[in-house]
């Protein structure tokens, strides 16, 4: 079943006079329970393709079908209420509130979800997701008193909390050190064989790009190429 | 359960940053403290202001005879007697707005002690009410005379102390007989000082009785405003030759009538009047409703028939009353004036620390537009905050301003006075300050695009 297609995704920005095209005709299709690694150097668009496919931004022209469902014409809030049911959020500096504790940080989506469940079940909820990533001792740090692979996992606890069909994922090892950035990427993609959760991962880094299962490499706008790997199972 | 939510985001984020929000409520405690110490001070001056205006009598309503008319010549308020004692029970009874009626009995004459005599500017009969009416009660020395002392005439009179230093000379004057037109009056109690009265007479220039004793045993005629130590030396039977061009006592125009001819016309016996009675009310908001109960006792009394004039005329303080308005008004809004200038200080710094929370959480606001928050969610958010944040100064500034004023109340001994409004409102006018104040800052905050703020360093 696909997940999600893009069909002719342009970008333009308009930078006073001058026009800036960013995405000029980007189409692909990603199926469900998908590793797939977006790949292109800085400057190639691919940030701008990201904020496309997490419902942050509309394309100028173009079709993005999520889960069947046109997304090109939807208001800011339909936008909202999308990424909050449908799109986990994976940052490369963590974005976690600070002064915070873990399990508040890993809530915070639950309380802007359509179905506002109960405060109890919103904390069952989130510290089962926490025990999942390995942080049931952690429960009541803030991010300050967590390492950077613990807070990205924290992050990663708050993206999926809301069952998401996607996981977004934007450079999430550009601020960890290699051995931390083996572990996320390692429990990416047990998240995506165990749990069946479908991943896009954004980076410049081929070492990581690697790491999935397929590889889109995007240049200057345009989908350069496609690379099946074999390199996505759990070493 | 979604506000409570917003309640508990709110204070989450509050107290990520417990010394700025402390600081920021800053402004709004102040400003809600100046306000409640402020009205609560200016509440208590203003009760003392009330108080004393009251002391000069604003509330007090004076019921005068009516007029008599002889062929279109009228001849003034008072030239009628047309007041009893009688009407004096009737009104304290019928009237539920009136708190107190005095009878007043009115004489100008000498008074003699020793070797020294005075003509005291105000000889007044009355009863002790006639004291609570004035606001009086307090005596300098000794004791007021009693109503039994008016039901028996007794000759007993309290002085004021102008009369008292002018007649004594700084010896007390407390048990000492003075005479009134002859009659020895014992002294029972001395005034205290009240000074002039809006008039500028001397109010300290008195003496009062027992109204009977004035009328019974004084004063005779019921006209107080003729000096009867000179009417006295003319008796009677002298024969008025119209001669006198200063006359130094009041002209009989038409000749006395004999005994036969008294005999011949009898007259209808009117038992003791009254030259006026003096009432006073609770408070001053109770007067228009005082004179119209009075006039409706005093009409039905004295049989007036509905289409014929009142035979006695009321008149209240109109002119006090309304300096005493004023006078709290003004207060009133200069205090509004003071904590409206103040809670605006305090908004601007509320939104200036709100303004700057929105910039320094940018990363917040576009990581909870990621996650989900419609623009609305974010609104909401930082509106409640606000709100949130200024409600805790209002309660912290209606306590720290209850207890400046109970200070300046414990070492400056200024009257003070608890205003529950004035708490209700402190309450209501923070929380609309934060609304105001809270909702630029908020609706910038969800205008933020999520990708600017996500990127925002």
């Amino acid at each position: 079943m696909q997940l999600l297609e893009l069909k002719d995704i342009w970008k333009t920005y308009y930078l006073g006079d001058i026009d800036v095209p960013v995405l000029k005709g980007v189409s692909f299709s990603i199926e469900q329970g998908e590793f797939v690694a977006l790949m292109g150097t800085s400057g190639s668009g691919k940030s701008t393709l990201m904020n496309i496919l997490g419902c942050l931004d509309h394309p100028t022209s173009g079709e993005y079908r999520l889960d069947g469902q046109e997304i090109s014409g939807l208001s800011s809030d339909g936008r909202a209420m999308l990424r909050n049911s449908r799109i986990g959020f994976v940052f490369q500096n963590f974005n976690l509130l600070p002064r915070t504790s873990a399990l508040d940080n890993v809530m915070m989506p639950l309380s802007y979800s359509v179905e506002h469940l109960p405060e109890r079940q919103a904390k069952q909820r989130s510290v089962e997701m926490l025990n999942l990533l390995g942080l049931a001792d952690r429960m009541d740090h803030e991010p300050s008193q967590l390492s950077g692979g613990q807070q990205q996992r924290v992050a990663i606890a708050r993206a999926l909390i809301n069952k998401p069909s996607i996981l977004l994922a934007d450079e999430p090892t550009g601020n960890l050190d290699s051995h931390t950035s083996e572990d996320i990427l390692r429990l990416f993609q047990q998240l995506n064989q165990q749990q069946g959760i479908t991943i896009i991962l954004v980076t410049h880094d081929a070492n990581i790009a690697k790491h999935a299962k397929r590889i889109i490499r995007i240049s200057d706008g345009i989908i350069e190429g496609e690379i099946k790997s074999d390199a996505g199972g759990v070493k | 359960m979604k506000i409570y939510r917003t309640m508990s985001i709110a204070l989450r984020a509050l107290r990520r940053n417990p010394m700025r929000a402390t600081l920021t409520t800053l402004g709004i405690i102040i400003g809600i403290a100046a306000v409640i110490a402020m009205m609560e001070i200016g509440n208590g001056a203003s009760a003392a202001i009330q108080k004393s205006i009251v002391s000069m009598g604003s509330n007090m309503i004076m019921i005068q005879p009516g007029t008599a008319a002889s062929g279109g010549v009228s001849f003034g308020a008072g030239s009628v007697m047309t007041l009893s004692p009688q009407d004096c029970d009737a009104i304290l009874q019928q009237c539920p707005a009136v708190q107190y009626v005095a009878p007043i009995v009115q004489a100008r004459t000498q008074v003699v002690y020793g070797n020294k005599n005075w003509v005291p500017f105000f000889i007044v009969g009355s009863t002790p009410a006639y004291l609570s009416i004035r606001n009086w009660t307090e005596l300098a020395q000794g004791d007021v005379f009693t109503d039994k002392d008016v039901r028996n005439a007794n000759k007993v009179c309290l002085v004021g102390n102008t009369l008292a230093r002018e007649l004594f000379e700084g010896d007390s004057p407390i048990g000492k007989e003075i005479r009134i037109k002859n009659v020895s009056f014992k002294i029972v109690g001395v005034l205290t000082v009240k000074g002039a009265n809006m008039m500028g007479m001397d109010q300290d220039d008195i003496i009062i009785a027992p109204w009977t004793s004035i009328k019974y045993r004084v004063s005779g005629t019921s006209l107080g405003n003729v000096n009867q130590s000179s009417a006295a030396s003319t008796s009677s039977t002298t024969v008025n030759s119209l001669k006198n061009l200063y006359p130094s006592s009041q002209l009989s125009l038409y000749p006395t009538q004999s005994t036969t001819q008294a005999a011949d016309t009898p007259q209808p016996v009117r038992f003791a009047n009254v030259d006026n009675i003096l009432t006073s009310t609770s408070s001053t908001q109770n007067i228009p409703l005082a004179i119209r109960q009075v006039t409706a006792v005093l009409r039905e009394r004295h049989h007036i028939r509905q289409e014929e004039p009142d035979d006695f005329s009321i008149r209240d303080m109109t002119e006090m009353i309304k300096t005493f308005t004023t006078a709290t008004s003004l207060m009133t809004n200069l205090l509004l004036c003071v904590a409206l200038i103040s809670l605006i200080v305090g908004g601007v710094g509320i939104m200036n620390i709100m303004l700057v929370s929105v910039t320094e959480r940018t990363r917040e606001i576009g990581l909870r537009m990621s996650v989900g928050a419609r623009a609305r969610d974010i609104l909401r958010q930082f509106l409640v905050e606000a709100i949130v944040l200024c409600l805790i100064g209002g309660v912290l500034g209606i306590l720290l301003g209850h207890g400046g004023a109970l200070l300046v109340k414990y070492f400056k001994h200024w009257p003070v006075e608890t205003s529950l409004t004035a708490i209700i409102a402190a309450v209501l006018v923070s929380m609309s300050v934060g609304l105001i104040f809270g909702f630029y800052p908020a609706w910038k905050a969800s205008r933020l695009d999520p990708i600017e703020a996500l990127r925002y360093e």
